[in-house]
């Protein structure tokens, strides 16, 4: 039991996620999250105002049920597998590279000052978190894909252009954390 | 309930995604700056085991569970889709500090910030939908 309240090291982890890849697979899908957002989209009315949203939902809930399940996996790990005190155990050189730039060190899972409900008082809170949201569903969808359909079950199946996006993923994010962070903190 | 397997299959993907903290705004800024293997070796290793695995279903032609062959759909090359779509996706993954899968497992761990960042993505994919024909494929 000790091992699993631990953090879970990436040599670990890396075989748990193909797992999740095959029994995807096994049940006749394909491992893929971001799809969910234009099901949700549809269920949600989109369909009057786009072709791209008109589509039978109701094939998709699947998905939906891997979504609901995530959030069940979430919760389930913060409040019954995780050790009181729990800090990500990030390298130094990135906790002083975030401290230029006016993050304490961690002291949770993520950032309280961004992420947590005071957070929500702050304006530019709420455009970092908009624009950031706004833009992962934007990309993902244009990009047909996020990380798990393009970069973990595209790339298995050598897919060209799961490469490609996978090479967008990374100038976007080295672009946002080396060039735009410096001027948005 | 059919779907309970997918609610199942979820969850275990929710718990592995907070445990191995690839679900961690603090992770992503770590591997966009290149200071730690830990992400790098969760989607490289996920990676090294999928190629073989989906290059062995293709050769022994696998069935799933029902019977049904199990099949990859190729996706069709372009570049301006991928890499333009793809730029803007890394462009939020790193803002947000999490891709699709972990917005919802940190909202289900308690972090509310992710419902705004969630109930934006909707609005990201529905603006794509609408745009859909004006951007170039």
């Amino acid at each position: 039991m000790e091992f699993i309240l631990q953090p879970w090291p990436w040599y670990v982890s890396g075989v748990l996620i193909a797992m999740i890849m095959f029994i995807m697979l096994f049940f006749g899908k394909s491992f893929g999250f971001s799809n969910n957002l234009r099901t949700l989209c549809t269920m949600c009315g989109a369909d009057k105002y786009a072709p791209f949203f008109q589509f039978d939902w109701k094939k998709q809930s699947w998905n939906l049920f891997f979504l609901l399940g995530a959030a069940i996996g979430g919760y389930i790990a913060t409040h019954y597998l995780t050790l009181p005190d729990y800090v990500v155990g990030i390298s130094e050189e990135t906790i002083a590279d975030l401290s230029k730039l006016g993050f304490d060190r961690p002291d949770g899972y993520v950032p309280e000052s961004q992420f947590s409900l005071e957070a929500l008082s702050s304006i530019k809170n709420w455009v970092i978190l908009g624009l950031g949201g706004f833009m992962v569903g934007f990309g993902a969808r244009y990009a047909g894909g996020c990380t798990s359909g393009h970069a973990i079950s595209g790339i298995s199946d050598l897919q060209p252009a799961s490469l490609l996006a996978v090479v967008g993923f990374f100038i976007g994010g080295l672009l946002m954390t080396h060039v735009l962070f410096p001027l948005i903190y | 309930m059919k779907n309970i397997k997918f609610l199942i299959a979820g969850t275990l993907f929710g718990i592995i995604m907070f445990k191995s903290e690839a679900a961690s705004w603090y992770r992503i800024q770590e591997m966009f700056r290149f200071q730690s293997i830990h992400m790098f070796g969760i989607i490289g290793l996920a990676v090294g085991i999928g190629v073989p695995m989906v290059a062995i279903i293709k050769k022994v032609k696998a069935k799933d569970f029902s019977g049904a062959p199990i099949v990859f759909q190729p996706k069709a090359w372009s570049i301006p889709r991928y890499l333009i779509g793809g730029t803007i996706f890394g462009l939020g993954w790193a803002l947000s500090g999490a891709c699709p899968g972990p917005i919802v497992v940190n909202f289900g761990a308690g972090f509310v910030g992710y419902l705004v960042v969630l109930g934006f993505a909707l609005l990201g994919t529905f603006t794509y939908g609408v745009l859909r024909d004006k951007l170039p494929h």
